[in-house]
């Protein structure tokens, strides 16, 4: 697709998809701005677009029927908690075992490795026993405290530690700091990368849990927004308008987070993809500056 | 190097990973071992049957249960769907980003938009789009297509169009994944292949042929299973959309172990259920770690 022609064609096939694509998304947010009433009816004309009237009524309903801050506020408490907590525990895993010298390295990596394989659904129902066995039912800590080590953070660190240059390390190991001084003082300050982007993976798996919350939650005080979500569009009377305003308010911190850290989320799905270009995988050893064009 | 230095760098080696490694112990390598110790009992909540061993009979149960074959067919046919045509969606997207393009951040985010999105809301947005009826906006839109020759339908109560409604919908929300995974692979195929393959005079389709598609094994490869495993993951869609009607024409194995253990209280059962489920997952990574190990490119 070369020259003006060409350009011109492309731009207006991805503008027509785009729109295409983002139509229900668009409806969604018209929706919420409309009469209850009229949302179902003209969804399909283009006053599902253009209405003729906008209120936040919908927004206030909301407010009015359940309680959507505790919900606002169950979320971001287990997500940022999850966040905070794997990061901590995730990152040194990911440094000892890509940096450190110790008989059991490989094995543990092994371990770590080998989990990497289980989906969630395939320990839901034995931790959902082990969690009632605790008394961890209904509780922020079911799911919090279960998500904190996590098998692909560990080997997201592993991998970007693994390509740090050794340079920095080096300088303060000179000066005569330890293993956990280097660590916390000069390797971490330059692992914001991959801090980031297993922030934002932790972020939006939390954010979008359904299945765990749904099996330990059983009242609205720890119940976090997928569920409350769930449960308020089958909660008559069946209002469209406010559902709509429900579901917006329920993105919108996640797309505000990703307009403003954009490449964070772009990077942490190719982060998961395979490594492009020579350096494929644990076995080799690191290269300076491999170019970072994601 | 001393031998106190060795010491005390294998000291806080543990002590670095100490936590991470509990956590995992505890959360992923026991419960995972509970499912699997379950599954040869006849745990069942709140029954008065005493609890004991009873080898293979909750796993010739659950593969003679007439319900959880529909359930894995489902997902066998969601797969089988969803698989190659979202993989085909998000090629013909990078393909169309890739290169100099204006804006090009621009359109990736409106693509990728929908993957940020939890998967609850989307199912909820499309129960709204599948209404049913001529005003619904499918329905609309399929009479659009149709000239008129569409009878307006319910979607989700449909036993035939069920299933494709959610497929649709999981395309729709997975697509932008996918895509930011093959434009970055697009991006790493080096640019002197291109050249020497025009100057051996190939023109676009065989360029595409002989360079792009080998250079783009691995990441097709990868999301390829990877979105096969998430077709066998498949629950929340499920959930809210159908709860796995009508008459189980979109249940899937996930909703089964889900309607098992927590609806019906049969601990063993849903534990065989979910080692089957884990065979499933690890069949489709092995798969991938065999396919994608093969070279990249010559050269």
């Amino acid at each position: 697709m070369r020259g003006r022609m060409g350009t011109l064609a492309r731009h207006a096939l991805l503008l027509a998809l785009a729109a295409l694509y983002l139509y229900p998304v668009a409806l969604m947010v018209v929706g919420s701005l409309k009469p209850d009433a009229l949302v179902l009816p003209e969804l399909a004309t283009w006053r599902g677009l253009f209405p003729r009237e906008v209120s936040l009524q919908n927004y206030r309903d909301v407010f009015e029927r359940v309680d959507f801050l505790r919900f606002l506020g169950n979320s971001a408490w287990i997500a940022g908690a999850t966040v905070v907590l794997g990061l901590a525990v995730n990152a040194p895993a990911g440094y000892a075992l890509a940096r450190l010298r110790w008989r059991a390295r490989r094995r543990v990596l092994a371990f770590a490795l080998a989990l990497l394989v289980i989906p969630f659904e395939a320990v839901a129902v034995p931790l959902f026993f082990q969690v009632s066995w605790l008394g961890w039912r209904d509780t922020y800590t079911a799911q919090i405290v279960p998500f904190a080590a996590n098998a692909f953070s560990i080997y997201l660190f592993y991998s970007f530690f693994l390509d740090l240059p050794r340079s920095l390390e080096e300088a303060a190991r000179v000066d005569g700091a330890g293993p956990l001084r280097t660590f916390l003082l000069v390797v971490l300050p330059n692992a914001r990368p991959a801090l980031a982007t297993c922030a934002v993976l932790t972020f939006l798996t939390q954010w979008g849990s359904f299945l765990w919350p749904l099996m330990v939650t059983s009242g609205e005080r720890v119940r976090p927004l997928p569920v409350a979500l769930a449960a308020f569009h089958t909660l008559p009377p069946l209002a469209w308008g406010d559902i709509l305003a429900f579901a917006v308010m329920m993105v919108a911190p996640v797309v505000a987070l990703f307009v403003l850290f954009q490449r964070w989320f772009v990077k942490g799905a190719a982060y998961t993809g395979p490594r492009s270009g020579q350096s494929r995988g644990a076995a080799q050893r690191p290269q300076e500056g491999r170019p970072d064009d994601v | 190097m001393p031998a106190t230095a060795e010491r005390a760098e294998a000291r806080a080696a543990w002590l670095l990973s100490a936590p991470a490694l509990l956590g995992l112990a505890l959360f992923l390598a026991l419960p995972f071992a509970l499912a699997v110790a379950l599954s040869f009992t006849n745990l069942r909540l709140g029954s008065p049957l005493p609890l004991e061993l009873v080898g293979l009979e909750q796993y010739a149960r659950v593969l003679a249960d007439a319900r959880f074959r529909q359930a894995l067919g489902n997902n066998l046919v969601f797969a089988a769907v969803v698989v190659p045509v979202q993989t085909a969606c998000a090629l013909g997207l990078a393909l169309l980003l890739h290169g100099r393009l204006r804006a090009r951040a621009l359109y990736r985010a409106a693509f990728f938009l929908p993957v940020v999105f939890p998967l609850a809301l989307v199912a909820v947005l499309w129960v709204l789009l599948y209404a049913p009826g001529p005003g619904g906006l499918v329905n609309r839109a399929l009479a659009l297509l149709t000239l008129g020759h569409w009878t307006p339908r319910d979607f989700l109560h449909d036993p035939a169009w069920a299933l494709p409604a959610i497929m649709v919908t999981s395309i729709w929300q997975g697509v932008g994944f996918q895509m930011v995974i093959l434009l970055a692979g697009l991006q790493g195929i080096p640019r002197h292949l291109y050249e020497a393959a025009a100057l051996d005079g190939a023109g676009r389709w065989a360029r595409f042929r002989h360079v792009t598609l080998p250079g783009l094994r691995n990441p097709l490869v990868f999301t390829a299973l990877v979105t096969t495993i998430l077709a066998f993951r498949l629950f929340d869609q499920v959930r809210i959309m159908t709860r796995g009607g009508p008459a189980g024409a979109t249940t899937t194995v996930v909703h089964e172990i889900f309607e098992a253990a927590y609806v019906r209280a049969q601990a063993a059962r849903a534990s065989a259920m979910t080692v089957i489920f884990f065979l499933i997952v690890l069949a489709i990574t092995l798969l991938q770690r065999r396919l994608a190990a093969h070279r990249r490119w010559a050269g």
